[in-house]
């Protein structure tokens, strides 16, 4: 006797979270039922294995139907062919659009191409994701990129409306899209120490101020791009290290704004023309696209790797950043006051999120 | 020209890519009505096209209105090439026809493909101006409203229900042999969706006009089945049951709050709308004229049978059966000799209803059946179907003497069936043999009138299960006894049924969903010698059937079976059948008797012990299904008074002939004698088999419920959710040494397994209830063994007991029911159908002067034709006698007619995605129905050539089953519905052939669509609607609050 065809078809559409979350994990009908099993469900419930594996069958099938819609979310709020309820609709879109820590570390920054798909496999095998979910959550990436990518408006907004996301996992996406579009450099080794939420942080601090909708809120691809012109005019920024009476002049203001109050004010003091040197230079290198892409690199060798060695703690490193800038705003001759708050200020905040161990 | 139909299609949406070099469509409408087609325009280049087109007209009469679907046909536009079809969408314009359903059909409809399924969605707008028909003799039968619901709708009170009515209409099947012809698959395909649409459109105006004709207005309990007779042809055919309802049009009418009778009586046959306010005032349709043209004619002598329908009794119409005296008076007997011939013909006094307004059902007699093994021949004239008119009537013949043979008049939960297998058909007829509660009796007039008027203090509770044939001339050997609740009339020991467990019935403990399984293998043969075979094995069958439920229903310690329903259904080589009910303790039933085990070898020592430890296991099973299912029935002290009545006696007694035909099977159920059914005999290894399979059927883990009728006896406090489903599966069996025993494992393993993975599914809705499990069996190849199960899992509350059922209607029941808590479980239907019994004191004089006018006693033995015979009668007096205020108030109609229709849409009509709710039951748990919009029944064919890459058979099956549910959907929402009642899958043919990746299934739903407001919803309507209360009928605030 063999089950030749087995259905469950119900008026409203049967989610089981459980099996959803394993059919989102890329395990096969198989594995998912021996995890279930493992799970001790068939004690819980008095289920035979043929139970478990119908019902694990069923889902699967389900799942694999509502894939298609699953792709534009909003159409699976108007089809008509499964009813399901709102919230379990959102449960839905937020788990299959949710993607693993470990997966996104290794794609971030990268061109979403079939390139990088064929990586997938060496990616599946070194975070241990299965190879099917590794290409769901690549391809989610790729998916929403491609929709937003010639938007106007605000990026998290168009993401929202477009994949129904929430508010939170929209702006990872942000970040995601931000990422891949300006191809920072996130793989490097001394970069590893750094979380996807440190670079989605700094991500929505640079979207927020570096970009071309944090002036213009009409332009295409306004969150996407880096405002060309904002790169162009930090060159000008040059000239707080270029020119000795300055680079000296700022070195002092800070030095006597915080006397005292650094534990390491020495090491700072001895550090300042090499820092300021560093955060300048990378501000100055950024009219090339290659730079761009190292940012995070540079400013992890240039001033995050610097204080580190000298053992700075944080409270300092922010001590110190504050003060930095805000003497600019005290040397006369410098006139890109600005320009300098608009690099700076961002500067600040993703310099203080990188600095951990 | 009686109507016109307005069409306008609005937009699409979704829809497929058509031109692959632009990802986009160019789609364009056609619509189709009868033989005229208007087009949209092309919408060039979108996916989501605004044709907003204007009006299409079409001018039709209003037989095409009723035959004809509306056809929608969306199409891609090929400059170059013939234009491609995306697409198509029927919709049945019937709900429009009748005023009390649907204005306007309106809202987004799936497009649909026999290949690709629904392909986008497609915004259409239809209505419908009916004009005025004074033509007596047409032959549409318009504003009859259509109903699957197997009980009078809950917003309608039964005025008079007529009783059955049926047709059924044949053509050739477009494509008999549809696996040869799968290449050129798509068009014979829609021929045949087409053909059937029209076909079941005409079949159900043909019904309507045999309503009209007995003066009727509705038909309850409608079902309709397509018998898909390959090469021979199609048929489809219909039952149900006519009726004159009216209608309840406000909430408060709901209340069983008339204390003026006289008021009530006056105003509901005049105005059947007793809240003006709602509704425009008057007389607005045709159709209702007919409801109001009783009350003129009541003034002929003969109207005094008019009552003997009527359905709303008091409680002092109720009525012994065993004490009707046989003088039937000699005017009544040459009334009988004049249309008897007649009826006989054409007339059963069968009703497809299976539930009952209270009071109606008197007696229940027991299951009758009737089966009868043909062979199919080609039809050979479509217009003239009268082999399969006369094979239905022999079988509904049989059915008749059957119920006779058991004393009563009438048949109750009636339905017909067919199993086709080649060129052998099984047609298959079964229902409730029963005793109607014909009249209503005058004060003193009959003798056994003080029993009677005990008998009202308890209204019926127990009435039903006392025997209505006469005992000492018993149909079949029975053990009777004193009724345990009333201790005055007769009670058989068990009790089988096709219905549903009246609602006032008192029950201990809770039911179960007991289920024989059986399956017998035959040997191959053509035509003769194959009907022959099938014929032989049939009582075998249904023997072996009828034992198994007996033996499961005293495993469960139960002793009533309602719902039963027997499958038989025959494959190339094997007969199966399968038979599901719902177990009961009834209180007014003895308690059941274990079941002995008895050795055939008692010298065998070792034997004997095996044949103890099976005894100790069964009496064990007993004891613990008891406590399963609550089953303490109260110990009876009185047990030496209500003595069982000596058997010998009875025993001596004739058993009444069974009809002998040479090609049909019947048995009467409830053949079993006492000691047959509990004792069980193991002298052979099969016996043992039996036994062990009888332990085998494992209970639902606690939480769960099961029952195949529409309420678990025992369980009252329903939550609002509900989960309706289909789940198919199909098994293969290995053909090796296939015997019965296998087979009968493999048959009982599946079903099991499938409830198994039932309860597992659904175990997030604990506790709940699966109600309706409705099992049906094919057997679509050699091998192959499918069994669908449609049912609806109710969750309900576990702690919260009987606190919110205590309404007025409890209160006043209170009285008679001390000890029986069980009589207040189902307030809801109580509520709504204790009010018929309301406005009819007064209908009593009318009689008590007609009747004594006619000299009619009120009382008969032989109730069944005599019953008939005067519904007939009062049907043509009616229709003689009313024709000139017909044709009056019809004048009116047109311009209530614009009143009605120009209310506006309901409120969810144009809402995005409205959820709308499925059940196999016909009410909504926690909610009210207000309005029924008309009747779905749909029929769809899905095909693929490319089954590997849907899924194989279940990813394609899969999809196919949650497309038709979503049109199902989608065409109650566009009626301005959000759910469908008493849903029911009829067909579900699927067929496969692996080897050329192709499948494809047919599919037939029907259902009700009816608007629902929460209750909760409605308490805040109610309290804004006194005012209007109080005006349409000013007693009824006395007694509400």
């Amino acid at each position: 006797m063999t089950s030749e065809l087995d259905i469950f078809v119900g008026n409203t559409t049967l989610i089981d979270e459980d099996v959803y979350r394993l059919w989102l994990d890329g395990y096969s009908v198989t594995d998912a039922v021996a995890l279930r099993v493992r799970s001790g469900i068939l004690e819980q419930t008095g289920a035979t294995a043929a139970v478990l594996q119908s019902d694990t069958m069923d889902h699967y099938r389900t799942f694999h139907m509502l894939e298609r819609l699953l792709h534009a979310p909003p159409k699976l709020l108007h089809q008509l062919i499964f009813q399901i309820p709102p919230s379990r609709q959102a449960l839905l879109i937020e788990r299959y659009y949710a993607f693993d820590e470990a997966f996104v570390r290794e794609v971030l920054g990268k061109k979403l191409s079939k390139g990088t798909k064929k990586d997938l496999d060496d990616i599946s095998t070194k975070t241990g994701i299965t190879l099917k979910s590794c290409r769901r959550q690549f391809d989610n990436f790729k998916r929403v990129f491609k929709v937003v990518e010639e938007m106007r408006g605000s990026l998290v907004d168009n993401i929202q409306q477009h994949f129904l996301l929430s508010d939170r996992l929209a702006r990872d996406y942000a970040a995601i899209v931000f990422f891949a579009n300006n191809r920072f450099e996130t793989g490097k080794k001394k970069l590893q120490y750094l979380s996807f939420g440190d670079f989605a942080f700094c991500a929505e601090l640079m979207i927020q101020n570096w970009t071309l909708g944090a002036v213009d809120s009409q332009m295409d691809d306004m969150d996407m791009d880096l405002d060309k012109e904002f790169l162009q005019d930090l060159k000008e920024l040059k000239v707080l290290v270029a020119d000795k009476d300055l680079l000296d002049l700022h070195k002092s203001l800070v030095c006597t704004a915080l006397r005292g109050k650094l534990g390491v004010f020495s090491e700072m003091e001895a550090n300042f023309k090499n820092l300021s040197r560093g955060l300048v230079n990378v501000a100055a290198k950024l009219t090339h696209n290659k730079d761009v892409r190292d940012l995070f690199v540079d400013l992890v060798e240039k001033f995050v790797e610097p204080c580190r060695s000298d053992h700075w703690p944080l409270s300092d490193v922010r001590f110190f950043l504050s003060q930095y800038a805000a003497s600019v705003h005290s040397l006369d001759g410098f006139r890109h006051q600005t320009l300098w708050d608009r690099y700076m200020g961002t500067l600040r905040g993703c310099l203080l999120r990188l600095y951990h161990d | 020209m009686p109507g016109k139909l307005k069409v306008k299609i609005v937009a699409g949406r979704h829809l497929p890519v058509m031109d692959r070099a632009s990802d986009l469509t160019d789609a364009f409408v056609e619509v189709k009505f009868g033989n005229t087609t208007f087009k949209t325009d092309v919408y060039l280049k979108s996916l989501n096209p605004q044709w907003n087109s204007e009006w299409f007209k079409f001018e039709v009469d209003d037989e095409d209105l009723q035959d004809e679907p509306l056809q929608i046909t969306v199409l891609d536009h090929d400059t170059y090439s013939a234009n491609d079809a995306i697409g198509k969408v029927y919709i049945d314009i019937d709900p429009l026809l009748y005023s009390e359903a649907a204005t306007v059909i309106s809202g987004w409809f799936p497009i649909y493909d026999t290949i690709h399924g629904i392909r986008g969605e497609i915004n259409v707008v239809v209505k419908v101006d009916l004009f005025n028909d004074l033509n007596r003799f047409r032959q549409s039968s318009c504003g009859v409203k259509f109903f699957c619901t197997t009980s009078i709708p809950k917003c309608y009170r039964a005025v008079i229900i007529h009783g059955f009515v049926e047709e059924l209409v044949v053509n050739e099947d477009p494509e008999y042999q549809w696996i040869d012809r799968i290449r050129t698959p798509r068009a014979s395909n829609e021929a045949r969706q087409r053909l059937i649409s029209l076909m079941s459109g005409e079949l159900q105006r043909k019904i309507g006009l045999k309503v009209l004709e007995m003066r009727g207005n509705a038909v309850v309990g409608y079902l309709q089945c397509f018998d898909l007779e390959g090469e021979s042809g199609l048929v489809v055919r219909a039952i149900g049951t006519a009726c004159t309802l009216d209608k309840l049009s406000s909430p408060a009418a709901f209340l069983p709050a008339c204390n003026s009778p006289s008021k009530e009586m006056k105003e509901i046959p005049f105005n059947e709308d007793p809240n003006p306010n709602t509704h425009s005032s008057g007389p607005s349709t045709p159709l209702k004229n007919q409801t109001y043209s009783f009350s003129p004619s009541k003034s002929y002598s003969r109207q005094s049978s008019s009552s003997d329908t009527d359905l709303s009794l008091t409680p002092k119409t109720g009525m012994g059966s065993g004490s009707a005296g046989k003088e039937g008076g000699p005017f009544k007997a040459l009334l009988r000799q004049q249309t008897q011939s007649a009826l006989e013909q054409r007339e059963f006094p069968f009703f497809t209803l299976t539930a009952f307004p209270p009071g109606f059902l008197v007696h229940v007699g027991g299951v009758v059946s009737a089966r009868s093994v043909k062979l199919l021949d080609r039809i050979h004239n479509p217009d003239e179907p009268e082999t399969r008119d006369a094979w239905w009537a022999e079988i509904r013949q049989e059915i008749k003497s059957h119920a006779k043979a058991l004393g009563c008049h009438a048949v109750v939960g009636y339905s017909e069936s067919t199993s086709i297998c080649e060129e052998v058909c099984i047609l298959s007829a079964s229902g409730t043999a029963a005793v109607l509660n014909p009249r209503f009796l005058q004060d003193g007039t009959v003798e056994g009138c003080l029993e009677q008027r005990l008998e009202e203090n308890l209204p019926t509770r127990c009435g039903f299960c006392h025997i209505p044939y006469d005992e000492l001339n018993m149909p079949f050997p029975a053990h009777l006894t004193y009724c345990y609740n009333c201790r005055k009339q007769k009670v058989p020991d068990v009790l089988f049924t096709t219905i549903d467990l009246p609602t006032d019935a008192t029950v201990i403990g809770k039911g179960c969903l007991i289920q024989a399984r059986l399956c017998r293998l035959k040997k191959k043969a053509q035509a003769e010698a194959n009907a022959t075979a099938i014929s032989n094995l049939l009582p075998f069958m249904e023997y072996e059937v009828h034992t198994q439920l007996m033996n499961k229903l005293k495993l469960k310690g139960m002793n009533a079976l309602f719902g039963l329903r027997i499958q038989i259904t025959v494959g190339e080589n094997m007969l199966m059948g399968l038979a599901s009910a719902t177990g009961v303790y009834l209180a007014a039933l003895p308690t059941p008797g274990g079941i002995q085990i008895a050795g055939k070898t008692p010298n065998d020592g070792s034997y004997e012990q095996h044949i103890s430890h099976m005894q100790k296991k069964i009496n064990d099973t007993i004891a613990k299904n008891k406590e399963l299912y609550e089953i303490n029935p109260p110990e009876i002290s009185e047990e030496i008074i209500g003595s069982p009545i000596p058997e010998p006696r009875q025993r001596s007694r004739l058993l009444r002939s069974q009809s002998e035909s040479s090609d049909e099977v019947t048995e009467l159920d409830l053949s079993h004698g006492k000691k047959d059914a509990f004792v069980l005999e193991i002298d052979d290894t099969d016996a043992m088999e039996d036994v062990h399979s009888l332990l085998t059927d494992v209970p639902p883990p606690s939480g769960f419920y099961s029952c195949n009728t529409e309420i678990m006896p025992g369980i009252n406090n329903w939550t609002s959710e509900i989960q309706m489903f289909t789940s198919v599966r199909v098994i293969r069996l290995s053909s090796l040494n296939l015997t019965n025993q296998a087979l009968n494992k493999n048959f009982n393993d599946l079903c099991e397994n499938l409830l198994k993975s039932l309860y597992f599914k659904l175990r997030s809705m604990i506790p709940c209830c699966l109600c309706h499990v409705n099992f049906t069996v094919s057997l679509p190849e050699d091998e192959l063994i499918q069994v669908t199960v449609t049912a609806v899992a109710i969750t309900f509350d576990k702690n919260q007991a009987l606190q919110t059922t205590k309404t007025h209607v409890e209160k006043s029941l209170q009285r008679a029911s001390t000890d029986n808590e069980e009589l207040l479980q189902f307030p809801l239907e109580l509520c709504s159908d204790s009010l018929p019994s309301h406005p009819l004191p007064p209908a009593k004089e009318h009689l008590e002067s007609a009747s004594s006018n006619s000299g009619i006693p009120a009382a008969q033995r032989d109730r069944c034709s005599s019953w008939i015979e005067l519904i007939k009668l009062k049907a043509q007096t009616i229709r003689r006698g009313s024709i000139k205020t017909t044709v009056t108030v019809e004048k009116a109609s047109p311009v209530g007619d614009g009143n009605f229709r120009n209310r506006p849409a309901p409120p969810c009509a144009n809402s995005t995605v409205g959820v709308v709710k499925m059940t196999p039951l016909s009410f909504i748990p926690g909610a009210k129905i207000t309005k029924y919009l008309g009747i779905i029944n749909m029929f769809f064919i899905r095909e693929t050539t490319s089954l590997r890459e849907e899924g194989g058979v279940s990813g394609f099956l899969h999809a196919f089953i949650a497309e038709v549910f979503a049109m199902v959907r989608a065409h109650v929402a566009a009626l301005g519905g959000n759910a469908v009642v008493s849903y029911i899958m009829k067909q579900c043919v699927f067929m496969e052939n692996p080897n050329k990746n192709q499948a494809q299934c047919l599919i037939n739903v029907s259902g009700d669509a009816v608007v629902f407001v929460r209750e909760s919803d409605l308490e805040v309507v109610s309290t804004q609607q006194p005012t209007a209360n109080c005006q349409s009928s000013g007693t009824e605030g006395e007694v509400t609050t």
